[in-house]
């Protein structure tokens, strides 16, 4: 039986989440890179450009890349054999992640964004709760993906219940009205999660999902639902809001779609929309 | 696409030189604030009071900033989305101000004042927080400390980098710039 220590959990989770707001990762620089080439726009090459001296900047000065470091949003998959070692004072692998989250967000002079409740607005002042999504896996496998979610982008975010009839068109001209509504607010160039099926609540879960597939830009392993992203993808850079909505080819450097069973009567759909600070970072033990 | 190097504050002939469009470099002070200290800033106008800045020929900048490492003014430091403080920017510019800078777009309220109260609105580039903290000399919390990262401060920048988005004839450049780029379904 794997044995993981939860004070180990709470450090690699202090740094993690630090590394993730300073660093912007290869497979998604390397998406910025070949989206700058495509861009024709004088202001998007501008706009690119900058975010390019950014990434050198943050990553150098241990600056955050965005001032908007995020909602600490996790995802752990947990191996049904794994026994917790309940060191370091910490009680549960919850309070681990949580206690790294306030560390790491503290000692990386991240900044705190979370009010304690929806209407009174109190800042926690220290960025917790974390954010956690569980899923408890066969065999010991112990991964924790963290994605860094700022408010710009998750505000341009929507979920829709369609009646099945609406079929493949009546997902993709959802997705591109979400984007299109969303013009400039998001910070394009835009990453775009859509999750496809499920229900209510966890077609949003998928579209979160999808927007952590590492290589950024990679396809679906099913060809159908990579063809859609292929659509998808190129309608979404017609519209012409271009980086930061200044007018440009590139509105989106990528599109993933996540599809899951989902009743006879319904299709939900939901869109995560997600801005080129693509902060997502995750590592095993 | 012109260029302009200005100095805060500003007189109405500076904005009237100002397209939808240019590229803008600022140098001089601008205070910053977002959503909490826009409500509190209001309210004060609502009841006859002074506000804790005088606000007239000068530029908001909506930001919330990551906390200073020590020895540094400010942490990173990228606009925030401008639409939520749609609701308050008309009273604001009525009272003088020349200029707000975010990204993101503005209602026809706001595009509308500054028609009438000849000022502009500014994007900086959403995610460039970290570069935009360069053109940052320093900054002081001259109201609602209590706020955090929401505090107002007065910033002293040099040459900060903007684009006009929203000039005082009613150009738009991210109206202008899609139509531009847009293609249409065949
Ligand atoms: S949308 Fe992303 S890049 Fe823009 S301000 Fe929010 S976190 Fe930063």
């Amino acid at each position: 039986m794997k044995v993981i220590s939860l004070a180990k959990v709470r450090d690699t989770i202090k740094d993690l989440v630090q590394k993730a707001n300073f660093e912007l990762q290869d497979d998604v620089l390397d998406v910025i890179k070949d989206m700058e080439e495509k861009e024709e726009s004088p202001a998007g090459k501008e706009v690119f450009k900058q975010i390019l001296d950014n990434v050198k900047i943050a990553r150098d000065e241990k600056l955050g890349l965005c001032q908007d470091t995020g909602l600490a949003v996790f995802f752990v998959e947990l191996g049904e054999d794994v026994e917790l070692q309940k060191d370091g004072g910490l009680g549960s692998l919850s309070e681990a992640i949580t206690e790294g989250t306030r560390a790491g967000y503290e000692e990386g002079y991240l900044r705190k964004s979370v009010v304690e409740d929806p209407i009174r607005r109190k800042n926690t002042g220290d960025n917790t709760p974390a954010y956690i999504h569980w899923e408890l896996v066969p065999g010991d496998a112990f991964k924790v993906t963290f994605i860094a979610k700022g408010g710009g982008a998750e505000n341009m975010s929507a979920v829709q219940m369609f009646a099945p009839a609406a079929g493949m068109e009546g997902i993709e001209d959802f997705v591109v009205e979400t984007v299109d509504k969303g013009g400039s607010n998001p910070c394009p160039p835009i990453i775009v999660g859509v999750g496809a099926g499920g229900n209510f609540e966890y077609s949003a879960l998928l579209a979160k999902k999808a927007l952590l597939r590492r290589p950024l830009g990679s396809h679906s392993y099913d060809p159908f639902y990579a063809d859609m992203e292929r659509r998808l993808l190129e309608r979404i850079n017609n519209l012409g809001i271009g980086p930061q909505g200044m007018g440009g080819r590139i509105t989106a450097l990528a599109v993933h779609v996540e599809a899951f069973p989902c009743h006879i009567a319904s299709m939900p759909a939901a869109v995560n929309i997600q801005c080129h600070s693509h902060r997502v970072l995750s590592f095993e033990l | 696409m012109a260029e302009h190097r200005i100095e805060t504050p500003v007189s109405d002939e500076t904005i009237e030189k100002l397209r939808a469009g240019d590229r803008v470099f600022i140098t001089g002070y601008l205070y910053t604030g977002r959503d909490s200290a826009h409500k509190k800033l209001i309210e004060l106008v609502k009841e006859g009071k002074d506000l804790p800045l005088d606000i007239k020929g000068q530029f908001i900048y909506y930001v919330g900033p990551t906390p200073a490492r020590p020895g540094k003014p400010i942490g990173s430091a990228g606009p925030t989305t401008s639409y939520r403080m749609d609701s308050f920017a008309p009273t604001l510019h009525s009272m003088g101000l020349k200029g707000t800078i975010g990204k993101g777009s503005r209602n026809e309220e706001v595009k509308e004042a500054l028609k009438k109260y000849k000022a502009a609105y500014f994007a900086a580039v959403g995610g460039a927080g970290a570069l935009i903290s360069k053109s940052i000399e320093s900054s002081e919390v001259i109201a609602y400390p209590e706020l955090g990262p929401e505090a107002i401060r007065r910033v002293k920048v040099k040459d900060f980098p903007c684009i006009v988005i929203n000039d005082m004839y009613g150009g738009d450049l991210y109206e202008e710039g899609k139509k531009k780029y847009q293609k249409k379904k065949d």
